[in-house]
């Protein structure tokens, strides 16, 4: 069987994104089926992410896989100084497939080219999430019923905001409108901006947030302003108060209109947002579970 | 003329390859990207040459070996315009210059101290993804970074 891993949503086509989707439509369906009975999963958790490491580990169970690992790189080898290899190769001896999740940059394309198993990208750095790239798409795509010709409006921390950066290199397959909406000291760095104009995909830049900058939108999807970010902090007070979505500015919004943060949320959604039909977050969350079943199940080479 | 001048400052080649037009400045970078410390032919080093296009030039010849092109390319990280002669019996029959190879395999370190190839004993490798800008991307951490700012290994 040919090794098949995923590092970055980069490397897969629009044909494969869709396949990929209309597989975790079927595991919405019925998210419990026993295809990987006698399956052992590798979850290593170099860094520790409770809720991708949930996600992941639910999925493989309710397809029937046992799960081994750890959850952080304290209670790993790894701490004893061994390296990603030696790591790598001791749990490769046991798991028909590894999933992780790394601080370090490039952990994952490395650990792809020396296992004999696949490996499934959890997070590497500030680099890739593929899952969670390909779990905004099936969000997405649930809500509007096409990924196809989209308003996008990208909100907060557009400068160091890795999912952002993920989901408009894998939108680029479907002719969105993007809307840049971030305060001066988070724009979008110029390699995007570049990338949208070498793909010809259109794109607005605001530094408002208001609901005039949202009433095209078909997807707002919000980040975290982080404080970390900010040399001066008078400035993230000011800006952490801007970035804030409302359950007024939705009065004249789209109907159609969905919004999606990557969780977790802190204060840049009202908690009166949360009733509104046009909040999805939780639900974008939940369908993190099937788009996993169905990577997990692609890379095993198990197409359903 | 120029040839002549060339010509006295180093002593000549039977066979062979003059690396030639190398910046004075680059040429113990491209010294040791053609691994010649570790070579036993007989070689040749000029420093500091006089040179009408680039002031002080460096020159190297190696007697008796002829380079492959995957050798020659890593040579333009540094210097693009080298200019290399292939000689034989005394005579310059080929001229050659060198590009940039598609995929620099540890060649070039990576700038980024989250890329796990800085934290890991492993090769580094980098694709040229726009060979116009001389833009590099990291094969791991996917950083891009531009030829002009690299850092050899
Ligand atoms: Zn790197």
């Amino acid at each position: 069987m040919e090794k098949r891993s995923l590092v970055s949503i980069n490397d897969l086509s629009r044909e494969k994104i869709l396949q990929l989707l209309q597989m975790a439509e079927k595991f919405e369906e019925n998210p419990n089926r026993d295809i990987l009975a006698g399956k052992v999963i590798g979850s290593l958790f170099f860094e520790p992410s409770t809720r991708t490491r949930l996600s992941f580990e639910t999925a493989a169970m309710r397809l029937g896989a046992r799960v081994i690992g750890f959850s952080d790189a304290a209670t790993s080898s790894a701490s004893k100084g061994e390296t990603l290899k030696d790591t790598i190769m001791m749990v490769s001896n046991y798991a028909d497939l590894i999933v992780m999740r790394h601080r370090l940059e490039g952990a994952a394309r490395y650990a792809s080219e020396i296992s004999p198993v696949p490996v499934i990208n959890a997070g590497d750095g500030a680099n890739q999430h593929p899952s969670q790239t390909m779990l905004d798409l099936y969000s997405i795509l649930k809500t509007q019923g096409t990924l196809e010709n989209l308003h996008i409006h990208l909100v907060g921390d557009l400068k160091y905001g890795r999912t952002v950066h993920s989901l408009l290199h894998a939108m680029r397959h479907f002719k969105p409108t993007f809307h840049f909406i971030a305060p001066q000291e988070l724009q979008m760095p110029e390699e995007y901006r570049l990338f949208c104009r070498e793909n010809n995909i259109p794109f607005t830049e605001t530094t408002e947030f208001n609901e005039e900058v949202i009433a095209s939108a078909d997807i707002i999807y919000m980040t975290r302003v982080q404080r970390e970010r900010f040399s001066d902090l008078m400035e993230y007070e000011k800006v952490k108060n801007c970035y804030r979505l409302t359950n007024a500015m939705l009065a004249e919004s789209k109907e159609n209109l969905r919004i999606l943060h990557p969780l977790p949320r802190v204060t840049e959604i009202a908690y009166d947002v949360d009733d509104n039909p046009k909040a999805y977050y939780f639900r974008q969350a939940q369908n993190g579970l099937y788009v996993r079943e169905a990577l997990i199940c692609d890379v095993l080479g198990i197409n359903i | 003329m120029k040839d002549n001048k060339t010509a006295m400052q180093v002593t000549a080649l039977c066979n062979g390859t003059v690396i030639d037009h190398i910046p004075a400045d680059k040429l113990f970078a491209v010294v040791s990207l053609l691994n010649i410390p570790e070579m036993k032919s007989n070689v040749t080093i000029g420093y500091n040459l006089n040179s009408k296009k680039l002031g002080k030039k460096g020159l190297i010849k190696v007697a008796d070996k002829f380079f492959t092109d995957d050798e020659v390319n890593r040579i333009s990280l540094v210097a693009p315009n080298v200019v290399l002669n292939i000689i034989h019996d005394y005579k310059v029959v080929e001229k050659r210059e060198v590009r940039m190879p598609d995929n620099l395999c540890n060649i070039v370190k990576c700038s980024n101290p989250n890329c796990i190839t800085n934290n890991e004993p492993m090769p580094t490798l980098f694709h040229l993804v726009n060979r116009s800008e001389g833009t590099l991307k990291c094969h791991y951490c996917e950083k891009e970074k531009n030829v002009k700012d690299i850092e050899l290994l």
